[in-house]
């Protein structure tokens, strides 16, 4: 099911970071949601739809309207230079209703998180439902520097909201962070896969089970060049272009696929390969390192091919 | 007497893989007379697993207890049972600091017990550890009245608070630490079948 909401509000927060923020035209309420869930955008252009996911940053309990941030990629796809370029108040905008990969385990007698650059987002509407159930939380958000944090216009000033800018000195001591916590806590990290890594070694240091830890690093599927791939049921060669994520390539072809999350993280888009002569770049973040190595599967939302035959069981 | 192995049975009902030591990381181990022997052999494997422990032993053994300060935990405690021990376990657990390990080790009742003391902690199941030493007996609870029985050796058996004859499921409560027992004979009153022991 889509949205057809109003764009209401666009903010620059910082030279790269846009907010945005989508209402019902009418003013109708829009499905509440849980701390750490997304929304799908569509962005039509000429010949075709593309679609990137967002973490929503408003409070999950405010159905007046949805925000998101998007930072611009100049050397993406297009889809956030779409929406800092095309995307203006007033404008019509379709959205799905959100979904979440990354919430909060109520079961956590405390939640830490850690958001490194744009990893912020998903933080925002947590925290607010992490302040409203009143549990127990501290966030960090790791910058490289002050012009370039766009979370810190939207975070308040509080003890328990760290703000780690490492141009002035301060970079973030994950051992000084996570060493000592409470029996209970959960630890969540959005950002670049250096900082998951970091934090998910750093907590097996300390022995904390998995269970406890958290991660999201769902980014926008990225360009690359064309391909080709064929449809096992009918024949049909799909053409997949630079700047198309082969899942949208399908959806024009109108070839019935699953999906969801558009980030490589959910699993819904989960594909059999029955053919494969050359190598398939895998950029998702749910097959397994044996899954990858074997060639048999395939996450279309976000991974490419290189070679000459690509054959898909769809 | 090694770790004792179940009947496989439904996905609810515990098993029990046995201890092995995580090194001297912080550590609770809570045991009973019988467990006390598997802390004893968790030892032996590694010493520095008494490091950082400490170990809680629910009996009246003195010379059980004299074994355990041998193998140089941080702190020894002793309680007589469950009640007296609970407390206690509860203030370690509460004070404890992510990366502590637990080890359980005895029957059945006392790990169902602290294991469900330990996740209303917060403590995850991953950093719980439990091996089955000594009587099957188990910990019941009536799902009619909720009381609950200790020590049921026999399937059906009595409800020690309602009466009412129930029949022993393999149906286990994380959240209580408690088997399931349901009355045996509610639509035929009176027909009961045959009292046995329960097995392993």
């Amino acid at each position: 099911m889509k949205l057809a909401l109003k764009v209401t509000e666009v903010e620059q927060l910082s030279p790269l970071v846009k907010r945005f923020r989508f209402e019902d035209p009418k003013g109708a309420s829009l499905p509440v949601f849980s701390g750490g869930a997304h929304i799908t955008v569509d962005m039509p252009e000429e010949d075709a739809i593309r679609r990137n996911s967002y973490s929503l940053i408003s409070d999950p309990y405010d159905g007046t309207g949805y925000e998101i941030a998007v930072r611009r990629e100049d050397r993406g796809r297009g889809g956030s230079l779409y929406m800092h370029t095309k995307v203006a108040e007033g404008d019509d905008i379709t959205v799905s209703l959100p979904s979440n990969l990354f919430q909060l385990d109520l079961r956590a007698k405390k939640h830490v998180l850690i958001g490194g650059g744009i990893g912020i987002t998903p933080f925002l509407s947590q925290l607010k439902q992490l302040e409203m159930e009143q549990k127990p939380f501290e966030l960090h958000y790791a910058a490289r520097s002050r012009e370039e944090a766009a979370g810190l216009k939207l975070l308040q000033e509080a003890a328990h909201i760290h703000v780690h800018i490492s141009e002035e000195g301060a970079r973030m001591d994950l051992g000084a962070i996570l060493d000592g916590q409470p029996m209970g806590t959960h630890v969540y990290t959005c950002g670049p896969d250096g900082l998951i890594t970091a934090v998910a070694d750093q907590t097996a240091r300390l022995g904390w089970p998995k269970t406890a830890v958290h991660s999201e690093a769902f980014t926008a599927p990225p360009p690359g060049e064309p391909f080709e791939v064929v449809i096992a049921s009918t024949g049909q060669t799909v053409t997949v272009k630079a700047d198309q994520s082969l899942l949208e390539a399908l959806e024009a072809a109108k070839v019935e696929i699953d999906s969801s999350c558009r980030g490589g993280a959910c699993g819904r888009c989960h594909t059999k390969v029955t053919a494969c002569d050359g190598r398939i770049l895998h950029n998702d973040h749910w097959l397994s390192e044996g899954e990858r190595a074997a060639q048999q599967d395939i996450m279309p939302c976000m991974s490419r091919f290189k070679g000459t035959r690509l054959e898909l069981d769809l | 007497m090694p770790n004792t192995e179940f009947s496989p049975s439904i996905d609810s009902r515990p098993t029990y893989a046995g201890l092995s030591s995580q090194g001297a990381a912080p550590a609770i181990m809570v045991a009973d007379a019988a467990g006390a022997a598997a802390l004893i052999d968790l030892a032996t494997a590694d010493a520095s697993v008494m490091d950082h422990a400490h170990v809680i032993l629910v009996a009246k053994a003195p010379d059980m207890a004299a074994r355990l300060t041998d193998l140089g935990p941080k702190a020894l405690h002793e309680a007589p049972d469950f009640e007296a021990a609970t407390p206690l376990v509860s203030q370690l657990l509460d004070s404890a600091k992510m990366g502590t390990q637990l080890y359980l080790a005895g029957s059945e009742g006392l790990m169902g017990h602290v294991s469900a003391l330990a996740t209303t902690a917060g403590m995850p199941l991953e950093a719980i550890q439990m091996e089955h030493r000594g009587s099957i007996a188990r910990r019941m609870q009536c799902v009619h009245c909720k009381g609950i029985t200790e020590d049921v050796t026999t399937d059906p058996f009595t409800c020690s608070h309602c009466g009412l004859t129930l029949f022993v499921r393999d149906h286990f409560s994380r959240r209580l630490g408690v088997f399931q027992g349901v009355c045996v004979d509610a639509e035929t009153p009176g027909v009961v079948p045959e009292t046995v022991e329960i097995r392993a």
